[in-house]
């Protein structure tokens, strides 16, 4: 059992960092952006190979992160200057990603069992570590991912509170303000879906050396894993300001991941329902805030918010707290 | 300053939906003048600040400001030298950022935005001074969210925010409509405050008559995408309502509708 949950936080953990970038499409951009059930295998198949090659993994998992860049690029391009619609460019992209994932593997599966990898690399530290503390082989896995997890939501809090960032967000939020000053809200879509993909892409990277293998499939129904790591996040810890937030997030996909498991202890249930357990977590947190009096939730973005149109903000005037407006 | 040259715009041309919103709008603009504009609904006075601004592309004529023609810049280019502040108090501001990221983001109309941060303390600092001259407490609340501020202190903060960089053109599209009579008024009040303190070049589209005479160096009157009636100098200072809408009638054959138009 302990190890079994030790095992979900870890994948959790990976899974945090694609929901980061998830996150970014969906919530900061505004974008449903679907691109991630294809960038996250892009992610895994390049590193594989690369590591196949003999690359080393952490140049690989680098190579991983500027391929999703370039995904989410051509798909923000697709849309601000195609003008395709949001979900058909991310839905075009995702489809052609998958021709080209398996150019990039040459065919469905590789398995690393006997690569060198990150975690080989951490090997001889491990072993060290084991003779000071016993039993710390497992421990290191989760506290090397712990502080990629972190290194990586630390980054992406700068990028959103400088200039550049902030414009990505404006534009999520409020494009004609953008445009009115000076912002091509182009730009900021195409930047915000590539740093979204990388991430994307970082995580395939890392789940591929964790699970020992890349394989074509990997990548089905990531975004709705993304999805429901982002709602339960926000939903539990209802936090409002951004690296609480982000946060949030991580955890939201490492309570997800031991939903999961726990889940799958079920005797009834097989691993091939995961997609459906899935689906049925987002389908509750999307319902439910709505079912218990749906007034409340409005004000703390509630879950639903994703994928319904905003109810008009301007309808709020006079709710300021100790505004000194109301008698003017 | 400003100048339009047989500006026109038609909205589905060809269909049966077509619209001519402007017909050959001429204007001159000269600098540091207040121009308001009134005009019944349809007039055109949104399309005529859309293509200014450059939301809207026109289908015939020339967009000139201080002497370079500009009809073909986007409109991200052009907001480089021309602000606005919109109808829609959740327009003009980004209600999920905090009011000093808002005030971030204004700062940087040169186009010019790096990977620097965003809000450092000395701007801070300096947007606390500059908020504080609203004077509705704002300046104690730049950590909140924009989304929790009322109507009126969000179009305060838009106003704000488009003159933070002085820009060489102010539109201001009914930026006050939203508002109830007494918040529509005081922002009104801060708004020939900010004109006249830095100078400012402006056209801004009103319903409320009174405004509109007693407040611009120029008063112009549109109908059916045609300027149908402008007052300057003298003109303007003996204009009253009545004489405006007597006018309209002797221009147009018909009355105005009057129906949002504001005449008190
Ligand atoms: N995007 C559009 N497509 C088609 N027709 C449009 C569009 N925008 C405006 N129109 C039409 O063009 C005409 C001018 O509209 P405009 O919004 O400029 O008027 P306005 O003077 O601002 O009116 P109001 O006082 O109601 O704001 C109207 O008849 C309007 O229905
Ligand atoms: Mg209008």
């Amino acid at each position: 059992m302990a190890a079994a949950l030790i095992g979900a936080v870890e994948a959790g953990l990976i899974f945090g960092v694609m929901a980061l970038g998830v996150y970014l499409s969906f919530r900061v951009l505004n974008f449903p952006d679907l691109t991630v059930d294809g960038s996250f295998v892009t992610g895994a198949a390049l590193a594989s190979i690369l590591v196949v090659y003999g690359v080393s993994p952490w140049t690989a998992n680098l190579a991983a992160f500027v391929a999703g860049a370039t995904a989410g690029l051509i798909t923000g391009v697709l849309h601000a200057w195609g003008k395709i619609n949001p979900l058909l460019s991310g839905i075009l992209m995702m489809i052609a990603l998958y021709s080209i994932n398996l150019r990039i593997m040459g065919r469905p599966n590789i398995p690393l069992l006997h690569q060198r990898t990150m975690w080989t690399d951490l090997a001889p530290w491990t072993e060290r570590l084991q003779t000071v503390v016993p039993g710390a082989d497992h421990l290191i896995v989760l506290f090397v991912l712990g502080l990629m997890v972190l290194a990586m939501k630390l980054i992406l809090d700068w990028f959103l509170k400088t200039e550049i960032g902030l414009a990505v967000r404006a534009t999520g939020d409020s494009p004609r303000m953008v445009r009115s000053f000076s912002g091509d809200t182009r730009r900021f879509i195409v930047l915000g879906l590539a740093v979204s993909n990388a991430y994307v892409a970082f995580a395939g990277a890392l789940m591929a050396q964790y699970g020992g293998f890349a394989d074509i499939g990997m990548g089905i129904g990531m975004i709705v894993v993304g999805l429901a790591s982002v709602i339960i996040g926000e939903t539990l810890f209802r936090q409002t300001s951004l690296h609480r937030l982000t946060a949030a997030v991580i955890a939201g996909a490492v309570l997800y991941r031991i939903i999961i498991a726990l889940a799958l202890r079920a005797r009834f249930l097989e691993t091939g329902d995961v997609k459906l357990i899935t689906a049925l977590i987002v389908i509750l947190a999307l319902v439910l805030p709505e079912w218990r009096g749906g007034r409340k939730m409005t004000k703390a973005k509630p879950a639903s918010r994703i994928l319904r149109p905003l109810p008009s903000e301007g309808g709020e005037v006079g709710a300021s707290p100790g505004g000194r407006l109301q008698d003017l | 300053m400003l100048r339009l040259v047989g500006v026109s715009k038609i909205y589905n041309a060809g269909t049966s939906d077509e619209k001519a919103a402007l017909k050959g709008i001429d204007l001159d603009v000269r600098e540091g003048e207040l121009v308001t504009i009134i005009g019944s609904n349809g007039a055109g006075k949104s399309t005529l600040l859309n293509v200014i601004a450059g939301t809207i592309t026109p289908d015939e004529g020339h967009i000139v400001l201080d002497g370079t023609d500009i009809t073909d810049w986007p409109e991200h280019r052009r907001s480089r030298w021309i602000a606005r502040v919109f109808q829609d108090p959740a327009a003009g501001t980004a209600p999920n950022m905090t009011i000093e990221e808002n005030l971030a983001l204004a700062l940087a109309r040169d186009g010019r935005r790096t990977f620097r941060r965003g809000v450092t303390d000395e701007r801070r600092q300096a947007f606390r001074e500059r908020v504080r001259q609203l004077g509705i407490g704002l300046e104690n609340r730049l950590g909140v969210k924009v989304g929790a501020l009322s109507g009126g202190e969000r179009q305060a903060l838009a106003l704000l925010m488009a003159t933070l960089c002085r820009p060489k053109l102010l539109l201001l599209d009914e930026h006050t409509a939203a508002l109830d009579p007494k918040r529509a008024a005081w922002v009104s009040e801060l708004t020939v405050g900010l004109i006249r303190e830095l100078k400012l070049t402006a056209l801004m589209v009103t319903h409320n008559m009174k405004q509109a005479i007693e407040m611009g160096d120029r008063l112009i009157m549109m109908d059916e995408g045609e300027v149908i009636l402008t007052y300057e100098g003298e003109a303007k200072r003996s204009l009253t309502v009545e004489r405006l809408l007597q006018s309209f009638e002797r221009v147009r054959g018909s009355m105005l509708d009057t129906d949002r138009a504001v005449l008190a």
